[in-house]
Parts: C-alpha cells; sequence; structure tokens
C-alpha cells in the first residue's frame, strides 16, 4: 500500500477530450494494468512493445485526457495501430470496455482535425462517400467491377515489372472481394415469402459491403432462412449499419445512419433482424447503448437490439433442421472477432456446423485471433494486416480442412486473400453458404 | 535525468532500433501490475546478449543511473516500476526455451519464457514444472524467480524457489556468473542460487535459468465443498493434512467472494453458504482414489453443507472456474481492486479469517478474502475506488492493521507478491531490524553504488 496518495481526481471539465464524446472515466480507472490482456492483443504479439497493447493504449488515453499526453503522431499512430479486435475485452478480469475507448479517442483525433492528412482523406473518402451513402456506394463499386473485369488486374499478374512497381495496388486489388454483377437488393423483393407456412417474421440487413460484393452469401442466407419458414423482410430504404463509421471514430454519421434504420426496421413488425455480418451485428446491437440518454431514441434502439440476431445465433434459438443428406468434408471455424468478443458468440456457429451429418469438424488452434481485416485496416494499414494474416495462414494450414466458415465479409475476403496466395486447397465459405450446400438448396 | 551522451551511449550498445525515449514508450513503461504506483523512467532498452546487460550495468555504475529489470510487468509489489532517472531493460523477448532434458529432469529456459508456455512444453513431453501463478499466461519465469512465485499448487509441490536448479546472471558490477547446476546435490562454496532467487531484481539480472522438472502426475480428482462456518472450513484442512494426505490444492473462497464469483459466472453457486473450499488431489491413480476418498470424509466430518466430486475433466474444470475467476468477479465491481498476500500458518488461518472480517467492518469498506487456504496463504481484496481520497487512507489504514495481525499470528506480510514498493515500510514487522541491516550488507556488497533496482524491498 502506498503512503504517498497521489489520487488525480478526473472532472470531465478538466479533460483535454472536449469533443462530442468523452472517454467514459469509469472505464478508464477499471483497468488495473494486471496485463491479462497482453497475450491476447495482435499488436502487442507483433512489437512486443508495451503501448502497442490495451493496457498501454488505454494509460496513453488516460493520459492525453488527462493532459500529460499531447494529441502526439506517437498517439495517434497507436490509436491506428489498434485492429480493435476486442479480445482484450474477452481477457479483461475487470471487464473494461476497451473497444469504446479506442473508438472514442479515434472520434476525437478526428474531430480535433489531428493525424496526417492524408490519412484522415482517404478514410473521410471511405467512410463517409463511399460506404455511408447508397448511390455513392453503387458508383464506386460499379467503377470497382469495371477494373476487375477490365484486363488491367490480369495484366498485373502477368507482368512481374508492374508487381514491383506497385506493390501496394498489386496487394490491394487482390484483396478487395470481387463485385458482383447486380447488387443483391436489386435482385430480389422486399418481402419474400416461404414456401409452406410462416412460422417467423424476420427482417434482414442488406448492407454496404456484402450487397455490392457478397451477393451470394445474402441469397444464401436468404435462401436458408426460407427453408426454415421465415418471411423475410428486406426493406428496399434500409441504409448502411454505420459499424465502420463508429469503428473509426466517425460518430455523427453514424448515428445518423442508425437512426435511419431504426426507424425503418421499426416500422414492420417482426420477430427478429438476422444478420450475416459480425460487424454490423455487433454494432446494431450496441444501437440502445450509442442512444443512451437520448430522449427520442433510447426507447426505439432498445427494441431494435433487442431484436438483432446473428444467423447462427437464430437458427440455434429455433432449432436448426438437419440436412437430409450427409455432407461428408472436413470443417474448421474462424471466429470473427465481432462475433466472438463483442457478441459473445462462439457456441452456436460451432454448433450448427456440427449439426449437419457427415462434417468432420476439427478445431483451429487460435480460432478467434485476428485475421487482421478489420473494416477498412487492411486498406490503410497494408503491411501490419498482412503480418497478422501471416499467422492465421499458419493455423489455416496446420488444421487442413476442405472447408473454413466464418461469418463475416471483411473475414471472408482477407481469409481468401491469404488462401489463395498461399496456393492452399482450403475453401473459405460463409455459414449461410455451407448451410444452402448441406440443404442442396 | 540521465544525460544526453548517456542516451548515446545506451544507443551504441543495444543499437537504436532497441532504445526507447519516446514519450508513449516512457508512458506505458511506467507501470506494472500494482495498483496506485507508476514511474516514468528515462529510457528503455532491450538488450540482446548477456554482454550487453553487463555493459549497461558497467555503464550505470559509471554515469550513476539505476537499472530496473523488465519481464512482462505483471507484478503486484512494484518490482520492475521504474525510479528516478533510471533505464528499463525489457527482458520480454529472451524467450526460447534452450534445452529440455528429459534424462536429468531440468530445462534450461530465457528468462522472458511465459510460465504457461513453459507448461505446456514440458508437458508435452510427459514432465511437470509445478509453479501455476494466476498471471501464468503472461508472466515470465525471470520474473517469477525475481519475486518466487507461488501459485495454486503451492500445498504439495512448493514454489518457484523449489525448482530452479541453476541460474546465469549478470551481476550490478557487470560481472557474470553461473551458479548451481543439473546436480541434484551441490555443496560447492556458499549456496548463491538462493540468495537471488525472490530477490526482486536487487542483486542481479538473470540471462539462463535452469529449472527443475518433475514427472507429470497421472491423474487428479477435483471437489468443492460447501460450509457454513468459516471454522469448520479451517478444520478440514486440518483434518486433512493430520491424515497425512498433502492435496495438490486447497483453496478457499469466502461469502463477499462467492457472491460476486455468482453474479459473474453465474455457475449455481448457493448465496448462503459462509464459504467453500475447492480441493485437489493427484498423482497415481490408486493413491488419488484413496485420498480422494478421506478428503471427503474430513470435509463430511466437519460439517460440510454439500460436497460435489468432479466425474471428469470437464466438471472438474468447471468446478475450478469459481476459483480461478474470483479475481476477475472482485475486480468487476468496483473500480479500483487491491489485491494482498498476507501469509500465516495454516493452523491460523481461522483466526485471520475473523480478523479480516473485523477489520473491514471496522473500516468501512469491502474485503472479499480468497486464497490458498492449504498453506495460509490469503489474498484480502479490497474493492475500492482510487477516486475517493478517504476511502483510500481507510482500506490503507486497515491492510496495516491486517499485516499486523497476520505478524501476530506467525505470519508474514507477503506470501508470493513480494515486498518490492507495496510492502517496503512493513517490512520490519517480520524481519526485524537486525535482519534488515543484514540484507543492506549484501545488497552493498554486491551493488556499491546501488544502481540496480533501487529503494526495492527495503532502502539502503
Amino acid at each position: 500500500m502506498p503512503h504517498t496518495l497521489k489520487t488525480i481526481p478526473m472532472n470531465p471539465q478538466q479533460t483535454l477530450f472536449s469533443g462530442v464524446v468523452l472517454p467514459d472515466d469509469d472505464v478508464l480507472t477499471r483497468c488495473m494494468h494486471c496485463g491479462l490482456c497482453l497475450p491476447v492483443c495482435p499488436t502487442y504479439a507483433i512489437t512486443g512493445r508495451e503501448k502497442s497493447s490495451p493496457r498501454g493504449r488505454i494509460r496513453l488515453i488516460k493520459s492525453v485526457a488527462k493532459g500529460t499526453l499531447g494529441y502526439t503522431d506517437g498517439f495517434i499512430e497507436e490509436m491506428n495501430f489498434c485492429l480493435d479486435c476486442q479480445a482484450c475485452e474477452t481477457a479483461c478480469p475487470a471487464g473494461v470496455k476497451y473497444g469504446s475507448l479506442v473508438e472514442s479517442a479515434r472520434n476525437q483525433i478526428r474531430t480535433e482535425q489531428k493525424g496526417s492528412f492524408i490519412s484522415r482523406s482517404v478514410k473521410w473518402f471511405f467512410i463517409r462517400q463511399v460506404l455511408s451513402k447508397k448511390n455513392s456506394l453503387q458508383f464506386f463499386a460499379s467503377m470497382l467491377r469495371m477494373y476487375q473485369r477490365s484486363g488491367i488486374v490480369s495484366l498485373f499478374h502477368r507482368s512481374v515489372l508492374l508487381q514491383k512497381l506497385f506493390p501496394k495496388l498489386t496487394a490491394l486489388q487482390d484483396l478487395a472481394p470481387k463485385i458482383d454483377e447486380r447488387p443483391f437488393d436489386e435482385l430480389y423483393p422486399e418481402i419474400i415469402a416461404p414456401p409452406g407456412t410462416i412460422k417467423y417474421r424476420v427482417g434482414f440487413l442488406t448492407g454496404c459491403v456484402m450487397n455490392s460484393a457478397f451477393a451470394g452469401v445474402h441469397e444464401d442466407t436468404v435462401k436458408v432462412l426460407l427453408h426454415h419458414d421465415c418471411e423475410v423482410v428486406m426493406p428496399k430504404q434500409q441504409v448502411c449499419c454505420g459499424s465502420l463509421q463508429a469503428h473509426n471514430g466517425d460518430f455523427e454519421t453514424s448515428r445518423s445512419l442508425a437512426k435511419t434504420n431504426i426507424d425503418i426496421f421499426l416500422s414492420y413488425d417482426l420477430d427478429a433482424i438476422i444478420m450475416n455480418s459480425a460487424g454490423c451485428g455487433a454494432l446494431m446491437k450496441e444501437y440502445a447503448f450509442f442512444f443512451r440518454n437520448d430522449p427520442i431514441y433510447e426507447q426505439k434502439a432498445q427494441l431494435i437490439s433487442s431484436k438483432i440476431k446473428d444467423l447462427s445465433e437464430f437458427l440455434t434459438a429455433i432449432g436448426l433442421k438437419r440436412p437430409p443428406q450427409e455432407f461428408p468434408h472436413s470443417v474448421s471455424y474462424h471466429d470473427a472477432c465481432h462475433l466472438v468478443h463483442s457478441q459473445k458468440i462462439s457456441r452456436e456457429p460451432r454448433m450448427v456446423i456440427q449439426s449437419i451429418t457427415g462434417v468432420l469438424y476439427k478445431e483451429m488452434d487460435e480460432a478467434s485471433w485476428c485475421c487482421g481485416s478489420a473494416g477498412i485496416y487492411n486498406v490503410v494499414r497494408h503491411s501490419d494486416s498482412m503480418q497478422i494474416l501471416a499467422r492465421k495462414v499458419l493455423q489455416i494450414q496446420a488444421v487442413d480442412v476442405e472447408y473454413l466458415v466464418a461469418s463475416n465479409p471483411g473475414c471472408i475476403a482477407q481469409l481468401d486473400y491469404g488462401i489463395t496466395k498461399n496456393g492452399m486447397k482450403t475453401k473459405i465459405v460463409h455459414l449461410a453458404t455451407l448451410l444452402r450446400m448441406a440443404y442442396r438448396l | 535525468m540521465i544525460l544526453s551522451n548517456t542516451i548515446t551511449a545506451l544507443a551504441a550498445i543495444v543499437g537504436n532500433d532497441n532504445l526507447f525515449t519516446s514519450l508513449e514508450d516512457k508512458i506505458t513503461y511506467s507501470y506494472d501490475g500494482t495498483p496506485l504506483h507508476s514511474h516514468l523512467p528515462d529510457a528503455i532498452v532491450r538488450p540482446s546478449s548477456k554482454e550487453q546487460i553487463a555493459e549497461i550495468l558497467r555503464l550505470a555504475n559509471t554515469e550513476r543511473f539505476s537499472v530496473v529489470p523488465r519481464g512482462a510487468g505483471t507484478g503486484l509489489s512494484g518490482g520492475s516500476i521504474p525510479v528516478d532517472n533510471c533505464v528499463v531493460i525489457d527482458m520480454n523477448r529472451w524467450n526460447s526455451i534452450l534445452e529440455i532434458d528429459k534424462e536429468n529432469l531440468t530445462a534450461w529456459v530465457e528468462p522472458g519464457v511465459i510460465t504457461s508456455q513453459l507448461h505446456l512444453a514440458v508437458e508435452a513431453v510427459g514432465l511437470f514444472y509445478p509453479p501455476d501463478p494466476g498471471s501464468m499466461n503472461v508472466c515470465t519465469i525471470g520474473g517469477n524467480v525475481a519475486e518466487n512465485s507461488g501459485g495454486l499448487r503451492g500445498l504439495k509441490y512448493g514454489v518457484t524457489k523449489n525448482y530452479v536448479m541453476g541460474l546465469e546472471v549478470v551481476l550490478p558490477n557487470g560481472q557474470i556468473i553461473t551458479c548451481g547446476g543439473k546436480t541434484v546435490k551441490d555443496v560447492a562454496g556458499y549456496n548463491l542460487k538462493d540468495l537471488f532467487i525472490g530477490s526482486e531484481g536487487t542483486l542481479g539480472i538473470f540471462t539462463k535459468i535452469l529449472v527443475k522438472l518433475i514427472p507429470k502426475p497421472e491423474t487428479s480428482r477435483t471437489m468443492v465443498a460447501y460450509f457454513s462456518s468459516q471454522t469448520d472450513a479451517g478444520k478440514t484442512v486440518s483434518a486433512i493434512i493430520a491424515q497425512k494426505i498433502i492435496p495438490c490444492t486447497i483453496e478457499f473462497l469466502d461469502r463477499t467472494t462467492i457472491r460476486c464469483v455468482e453474479e459473474f459466472a453465474r455457475i449455481g453457486l448457493p448465496m448462503d453458504i459462509e464459504c467453500l473450499l475447492l480441493l485437489e488431489v493427484d498423482g497415481h491413480p490408486a493413491v488419488v482414489e484413496d485420498e480422494a476418498k478421506k478428503v471427503e470424509e474430513c470435509c463430511r466430518q466437519n460439517n460440510a453443507q454439500e460436497i460435489i466430486v468432479a466425474k471428469n475433466a470437464d466438471e472438474a474444470l468447471k468446478l475450478k472456474t469459481a476459483r480461478r475467476s474470483a479475481f476477475s468477479a472482485l475486480a468487476r465491481v468496483r473500480p479500483t481492486t487491491i489485491l494482498e498476500d498476507i501469509t500465516v500458518p495454516r493452523s491460523e488461518i481461522a483466526a485471520m479469517l475473523e480478523k479480516i472480517n473485523a477489520i473491514s467492518k471496522k473500516y468501512n469498506i469491502i474485503i472479499g478474502t480468497f486464497g490458498h487456504a492449504g498453506d495460509g496463504n490469503l489474498h484480502p481484496t479490497c474493492l475500492t475506488d482510487e477516486r475517493d481520497p478517504d476511502e483510500m487512507l481507510r482500506a490503507e489504514k486497515a491492510y496495516e492493521e491486517i499485516f499486523v495481525e497476520a505478524v501476530k499470528l506467525g505470519g508474514t506480510i507477503t506470501g508470493e507478491h513480494g515486498t518490492g514498493l507495496a510492502k517496503k515500510k512493513f517490512l520490519h514487522l517480520v524481519s526485524g531490524s537486525s535482519a534488515i541491516d543484514a540484507m543492506r550488507s549484501i545488497k552493498k556488497a554486491l551493488d556499491p553504488n546501488n544502481i540496480l533496482n533501487p529503494g526495492k524491498v527495503f532502502d539502503m
């Protein structure tokens, strides 16, 4: 016990976090810097340096709030180096909500206009312009689709010179998911009824990236839901859920998108709202927290958040229909960070997979270690992302299965890139896709 | 503040990439796992050879700066918290297991090997390294040796000290020595090895550690017993020892702790019991069978309300969850959690528990106690808020009384965590001034300029 006690009272008015969101002082105090977060942090695993660990970052945020550290390049770098995978939240004995701290810090950095102009601009472009607005997203997606179908990509593959001159572009174009011919929501009506009796009425978020690049997964999800006697409601007016914005500190855009979605989904009478993207599901479950103390939206948000269910969660709750035929393949599972750490869902997807007769399930080591996709992290921090992916690739090679299942578009794109680049035979599929194959739908 | 040409000299020794002086680095190396204490270092270095460490220590003697060694920085008494005018030597990249010798049952490891990493490696070849501190997934062997760390298996198997056969140490004057070795018996010269064990980084920096391994126990049996009186639980422990049984572990959770654990983990613990014991016996299957029966009988004879015996490894893990999540559960109640580790002779556990309860009432603070009932090492844990100066003062006074009572009962102020900074001012209660003077003489002899982790354990 100390004999000189120097406690520094954290009066909110005294902190340097003067913007929209104050890092919650209670949350900051809760961290006892015990270090149990260190072994699960991917960035600490790379550098071995305290500042790249969760407890280190918490101390840095606390220092900025207290005024003993400014918005230095070093501070901003660490806030950006963090993946926000929240593996530390799972490991933390004291229940520190680290994710909310780093997101608040990013928000603060953004509102105070700190950090390199280029980095800020790139993020602003992607997050506000491309992903948040449907028209922009369609436009950008169709541009990317044209680029992907032009000869440029294969030219790069054939030309070592081009690869050497533009290494980043080479990597990025391979990393980007293949844009579909048409976005999913243009192909399907707003309400789809199952063939037989309707047992459940569920909403479905079509989202941003998945809508343009993973239409196949959406189709698989809808087919599986219809197979389980669900009427599927996909409001045409819905928008991006706001998770990429929130995780990168743009709380305003995120809130406005959230409000739109809350109002739209509330206008339908739904038993549940199904999510097939871990990141989106995590944020929509947090809408209630987002709008705490909001006089109009707090209750509305709570209603919506309580209906959000990951596909695996929903299917285990209602009872998964066993596929009638065998599916004799080896399968393993990768835990998306926003499913295992944010939503604490890890049992249900495994139960679903292992319910399929004939499946040989093998548990992968470090299944819940981040793949390095982390939203747009693999674009803005490409080489760090690749280092983290390399560790994952080793485990995929070790478990050596035919199918690797993941429930998040970012993870699927990232792991697919790793698998392809290393010439591996494992196929990465979404849980919905695996189920559709098993059901022969 | 160390001089800038000293920084240059350090960079010349370890290379620029292994020297950190940014404010962000200093802030994040200013703490370890100890609550409330922190101090900015002047620099952090990552040497990659024992010669580099020796050079740094020689430089420290010439330039008169302090050196603070650090492993994972998870200590609970302040052993690796920086001091004035100091350079932190970060050893956590020294993480190779150099050799596992199955014939001689030893292993040479680097100090930065994580304890659970060692467990996995030796268990894979049928061997066993017993010490299992609560932080074993993060903490390093070097830190364990410096603090003589304990763990749940301490009752039967002993502590880190019992598993160190040799050390390679860089002395504060830069000389490199090796003490001990693979032989079970060795009485040549003074027993230097034991001097360094538990010296909390004040007498030397470890560069290689030779650990002792034992054969892995074949099987184990775990059970939990609920009691409506702490005295009954205490008597159960005595009864077990009287039967000449030494279980692998006997862990204790008091009422406050049980409440918090149930709220946190929801594993079905009853809310109306006074305390519980978690017991595990291990070894040869026939012995385990016999001992488990006898242990169960001891619980029954001492009024255990209910005894649950695990039927398989999964159930055993479930039972252990209560104990393993005790700290987490307590830590979630209030923002600041202060963990202490007073130890009393086994026969005095019930008395000590009563004293702790009385003291927490007297000072109106919340204390949950859990710990290693089998060896008398208890963790009275204060749940408080560091932003309330009055409550912090009451907590400080409460712990002072707890320390005094523990010593009165023939015990000590720290069983596992070390003296460091946190308990420096209470050392005289246990050791007395003459013993502390003897410690000072030893420190003066090995570190005349007092450059290595000064101000830890005692002041000169």
